[in-house]
């Protein structure tokens, strides 16, 4: 459903032109998981906005359903390191946003809202402000910001980066859930081997400067139950970890 | 509970604050043992003689310049402020001659604002505009570019129009510091009227104060100098309450 194809990105840095993305070639199926990891300054989050549309490739072309992206589409979902939420804004008012920015009437976002609101758990901190809640609230409010607009995919850059170990694990584990759910496409960016592997049906390994892709593993026991505690998790991240280092290691 | 201690807090810092004013006026009226300084409760009582014989019209005459300027300063430049502050090429053509312009004197431009708008009230009331209109830009326009970029992309990817990114996000985002600017701007806006008052006008608090000085009444001065004192905390209580209303999230 989305297609990157020779997708590379150069932008200026004074005078100084940086290539942030090279010949990036990526075919996104539709209901799959996709995890990217790789070192810090790959480009990966030029990657997602690409994805999302809302920053054009330098060469290359991104196509949404065949057709070439030039700007955010009603199907894809964001979801930023930061959670994107407006500290101006209710818990109730972020979440709605997207639907209030697509004309949706009130009647019909409160019956989708209290639906979502639900499903994560949210009823409890309707009227709250972003700085009243923990950082798995504020995820699960742009967890639920994003699923308001039934998005066929979802992209994400590291969301749960800001989380400790324990509540990271938890929203992995919702974020799992709603994909499995919702059968919702998604990409994922991300630091931790772990939480790759944990969502990813497949993972793609970037290098960095400029972020290329090095690798691409196939992750088919995904999805099984308690993955996480089973042999083959450990050893897909081994695989993933050695991959890394192999390619870290031959950049330097 | 807590709401109630924090309002009885409130009242004890702001009514400390009057009573430590007073008594440091009364030391240094005592130490001095000058006409020119009188003690508190003369002038306290030369207050409460001459409010009600026309005290208060000057006031209200005051206080009517003070709030039209600012308006008018607030309505011409917070939306220029918003824009400089989100166009980075008009701000990298405009800030220089913001620079240039902000230091200019403008009292010293006085008799030119007499000659265009004659003596009455607008000449004051422009004086004053000219005067907070530039603190007033400033202010705005850096807080619209400290909103973060990944800000403004995650609701883009929502679907937002410019427009709507300025009503969502830029103005929301940027109401603490334009609150900022209103204070800023409020002291400034009463200082410069004194000024403007103290001549070819009858009416105002700094026209009541300079009459009572050129009668060496100087408790009566005093009165007026208790009526400007007055007006500004009035003003800065209600700003602040204004705050409360519009921006109930710095409040939680």
């Amino acid at each position: 459903m989305l297609d990157l194809k020779n997708v590379s990105l150069t932008y200026s840095n004074g005078s100084k032109p940086v290539q942030a993305l090279r010949g990036i070639d990526m075919k996104i199926e539709k209901g799959r998981s996709y995890a990217v990891i790789g070192p810090s300054g790959c480009g990966k989050t030029s990657l997602i906005y690409i994805m999302a549309g809302l920053m054009a490739p330098t060469q290359g072309e991104v196509l949404l359903h065949g057709e070439k992206l030039v700007k955010p589409e009603r199907g894809t979902a964001l979801i930023l390191q930061e959670y994107g939420l407006l500290s101006w804004k209710t818990v109730w008012e972020n979440a709605a946003l997207g639907l209030v920015l697509r004309k949706v009437p009130e009647r019909e976002i409160k019956e989708i809202l209290e639906r979502v609101f639900e499903e994560l758990a949210l009823t409890e901190c309707i009227d709250r402000y972003p700085k009243q809640l923990s950082g798995g609230q504020k995820q699960r409010v742009a967890l639920a910001r994003a699923l308001s607009l039934h998005p066929d995919i979802l992209l994400m850059d590291e969301p749960l980066s800001a989380l400790d170990a324990l509540t990271r694990e938890y929203m992995q584990k919702v974020i799992f859930n709603l994909l499995k759910r919702h059968q919702i496409t998604c990409v994922l960016v991300t630091h931790s081997i772990e939480e790759a592997v944990y969502l990813g049906q497949e993972i793609i390994i970037f290098t960095a400067c400029p972020g290329k892709i090095c690798a691409k593993i196939a992750n088919p026991a995904q999805g099984a139950e308690d993955y996480r505690d089973q042999l083959s998790f450990h050893e897909k991240c081994t695989e993933v970890r050695a991959s890394l280092e192999v390619h870290s290691q031959s950049e330097e | 509970m807590k709401n109630s201690y924090l309002k009885n807090d409130k009242f004890l810092t702001y009514s400390s604050a009057i009573v430590i004013f007073f008594l440091a006026w009364e030391l240094l009226a005592l130490l001095l043992q000058n006409p020119a300084l009188p003690r508190p409760i003369p002038a306290l009582v030369s207050f409460f003689n001459v409010l009600p014989e026309g005290l208060w019209k000057h006031f209200l005459v005051s206080t009517y310049r003070v709030l039209t300027s600012l308006l008018l300063g607030l309505a011409l430049a917070v939306p220029l402020g918003l824009y400089i502050g989100r166009n980075a090429k008009l701000d990298k053509w405009l800030s220089p001659q913001i620079y240039l312009l902000y230091p200019v004197p403008k009292i010293a431009l006085l008799p030119v604002i007499f000659a265009i708008f004659n003596i009455g009230d607008l000449s004051k009331v422009i004086l004053i505009v000219l005067i907070i209109f530039f603190q007033i830009l400033i202010i705005t326009r850096d807080a619209a570019k400290n909103i973060p970029d990944s800000t403004i992309l995650s609701v883009l990817s929502l679907g937002a129009t410019s427009r709507e990114i300025y009503s969502h996000v830029i103005i929301p985002g940027c109401l603490p510091e334009i609150f900022t600017a209103v204070r800023i701007s409020l002291g400034t806006a009463i200082s410069v009227l004194f000024f403007a008052e103290s001549f070819a006008t009858f009416e105002g608090l700094g026209y009541f104060i300079f009459e009572a000085w050129s009668r060496i009444n100087y408790p009566e001065m005093f009165a007026g100098i208790i009526a400007i004192s007055l007006q500004g905390f009035v003003l800065f209580i209600l700003v602040n309450l204004l705050q409360r209303v519009i921006c109930p999230w710095l409040f939680k």
